[in-house]
């Protein structure tokens, strides 16, 4: 079946790419943005960063609790730290360290996080992080975002080091479908309505803003019109564009990356509930540790791909 | 188990590294560098060292054990676990496909035979490792416990709460190795994270510490393991601080930390494998 999809790509790129450059540009826009990473300099494409401004960046070694205390002590005196490491080493790891000396300190710390989610692939569970987004999202001061592709998470990346206070950015390994504009204005905290609908909202963050594209289209060639919107901010959570939405739609499907329990479905959850309790169905893991594979398979297996979002909204729908 | 000869433990050695490289081959992801670095470790431990059971028991009574703290060198375990009759050798060939035992990170979760506890997230082992030979302790048991570390992983704080809590407690029945093979992902230790004075260092906290200079030539390592156990019981915990080479067995893998992490391509494999003889038969 050949879908008629309202974004397509030419090009498949890591996230974690858009990452670095987006790194690498903010550094050349300001002199204050140093770097700090724990021994994946390669993974986190930190390095043309490191390699144009060496005396800015700082390898601490496989010490990730350090890091998280070196990059608060850098904020006082004006520097913009980005502590990179691997998304379960960057938050499970180190959370008293951000709680404490990060989030309720006040601190404008970046906190970058790649190879989140199953999407990391062969690695397995003990690295395919699905808590993160509850872990920071609960905590107090922090900005939780997760974008989706390259050009995202390039303009996530030059818009946090702009922003005041700690913030979490989430991004991945796997080469993935770039289909938001290079230009792209990058506005945290405000959702992107992507594709209008009027039968059911998919609200999709990271990676699965692709599969909810996708299954858009699957939908549509069912005569049903998903609205699509893009929560790249977790918190603060775009409520007004949620309830909006599901005002005209009635219904929605909350898709991530992520265990279901803290995810942002249960933060979509807790908004529908106080302003308008309409069905909602989650795409997500639904409690379970992942486990090694291809990302595609393991997105199957779990069920977090365009089919499953589909068969999400048909349920969504059927409550209505 | 009966002993065997150096002649016969060196074929499972070669065996051991032909297993590494086409499973991380099979899968394009894994790491090749370390385990190849600790094969003679590995055989020694398995093959002449451990009082052990391939018929596994989780809770492990009257049984030596072996942790694994930096669980990425696993396609090297799951060799010698698998060559030492823990599981079907043919079993490597699932190494990181969907629904394995063989995870890309050791795991508890499928059950393998011989893994204890999960690891893959660095400088968690120590702590497990010393909780396990309390409980030997506690429960009257003389067996020992045995870890393996990596250098690079000694950055990790717990790795040194761990260390003070040890001698703190006296654990003589645990045996620790460093696989101090000067490497890490980004590059090498003196570079990225000085480990400076190791044998200084662990002595300063209360270890018994020996070094094994040639981790990668068997004798020494199993004279080394022989020495550790000779010291076990004596009130302090014993540290084997085992220089090897990242990638040994291979002439462009030797060395560099360059294949840390990365899967040889076909033709690199190809010629990886013509150094290395199958000895006991490829999986
Ligand atoms: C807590 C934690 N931080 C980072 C990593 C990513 N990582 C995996 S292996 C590695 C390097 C480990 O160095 P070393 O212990 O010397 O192992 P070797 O490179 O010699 O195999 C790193 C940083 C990890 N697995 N766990
Ligand atoms: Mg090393």
């Amino acid at each position: 079946m050949s879908l008629d999809l309202k974004f397509t790509y030419t090009e498949k790129k890591d996230t974690r790419s858009g990452f670095g450059d987006g790194f690498l540009e903010a550094g050349r826009r300001n002199p204050n943005v140093v770097g700090l990473c724990a021994d994946l300099i390669g993974s986190l494409k930190m390095g043309d960063f490191q390699k144009e401004f060496p005396e800015r960046f700082f390898q601490t070694g496989i010490a990730e609790a350090n890091m998280i205390g070196l990059a608060a002590g850098m904020t006082i005196g004006g520097k913009i730290p980005f502590a990179g490491t691997f998304a379960n080493f960057a938050t499970g790891r180190v959370y008293d360290q951000i709680r404490q000396s990060v989030a309720y300190s006040d601190k404008n710390v970046k906190i970058c996080a790649s190879h989140a989610g199953l999407t990391l692939g062969e690695d397995g569970a003990t690295h395919q992080i699905l808590e993160d987004l509850g872990m920071m999202k609960m905590l107090p001061h922090m900005t939780v975002i997760n974008p989706c592709d390259y050009n995202q998470t390039k303009a996530a990346t030059l818009a946090i080091a702009e922003h005041e206070g700690p913030v979490y950015l989430r991004f991945g390994r796997p080469s993935w479908p770039i289909f938001t504009p290079t230009d792209q204005k990058f506005e945290i905290g405000k959702a992107w309505k992507m594709i209008d609908g009027k039968d059911v909202t998919i609200f999709a963050t990271g990676h699965l803003v692709w599969e909810a594209v996708v299954a858009e289209a699957m939908l549509r060639a069912e005569g049903i019109h998903a609205e699509v919107i893009n929560i790249h901010t977790i918190k603060p959570l775009d409520e007004e564009a949620i309830l909006e939405s599901v005002a005209k739609t009635g219904c929605a499907v909350s898709a991530e990356e992520h265990q279901i329990n803290g995810g942002l479905g249960d933060s979509i959850a807790q908004t529908l509930i106080r302003h308008n309790p309409a069905p909602l169905e989650y795409v997500g893991v639904n409690d379970s540790f992942g486990e090694s594979g291809t990302p595609t398979q393991l997105l199957e297996k779990y069920g977090l791909n365009a089919e499953n979002i589909v068969k999400a909204a048909k349920r969504a729908l059927e409550r209505k | 188990m009966e002993k065997k000869s150096i002649e016969d433990l060196q074929k499972i050695c070669t065996q051991l590294r032909r297993d590494v490289l086409r499973m991380v081959h099979a899968v394009q992801s894994g790491h090749p560098g370390a385990p190849l670095g600790c094969a003679e470790f590995f055989v020694a431990l398995y093959f002449d060292q451990l009082r052990h059971n391939p018929d596994f028991k989780m809770n492990g009574k009257g049984e030596d054990l072996f942790f694994l703290s930096n669980g990425h060198l696993s396609a090297g375990w799951y060799s010698v676990l698998a060559r030492s009759g823990y599981f079907p050798v043919e079993e490597l060939k699932t190494f990181r496909k969907l629904n394995s035992r063989l995870q890309g990170h050791p795991a508890t979760h499928e059950h393998l035979p011989g893994i204890r506890i999960a690891s893959g997230s660095l400088g968690q082992g120590l702590s497990v490792a010393l909780g396990a030979a309390q409980t030997k302790k506690l429960n009257g048991d003389d067996k020992l416990v045995y870890i393996l570390m990596g250098d690079g992983e000694l950055q990790e704080g717990q790795v040194w709460e761990a260390a003070m809590y040890a001698a703190h407690y006296g654990v003589d029945n645990l045996i620790a190795t460093v696989d101090y093979n000067g490497q890490q992902i980004d590059g090498p230790t003196t570079k990225i994270m000085d480990l400076k004075n190791l044998k200084a260092k662990w002595e300063a906290f209360g270890w018994e510490v020996i070094e094994t200079k040639n981790g990668n030539d068997l004798k020494s390592v199993m004279e080394g393991l022989e020495k550790a156990k000779s010291l076990t019981g004596k009130g302090k915990p014993i540290m084997n601080l085992l220089y090897t080479e990242m990638g040994y067995g291979v002439d462009f893998m030797v060395g560099t930390h360059k294949w840390h992490g990365s899967p040889p391509n076909d033709e690199q494999l190809a010629k990886a494998l013509g150094q290395l003889e199958e000895t006991l038969g490829d999986y």
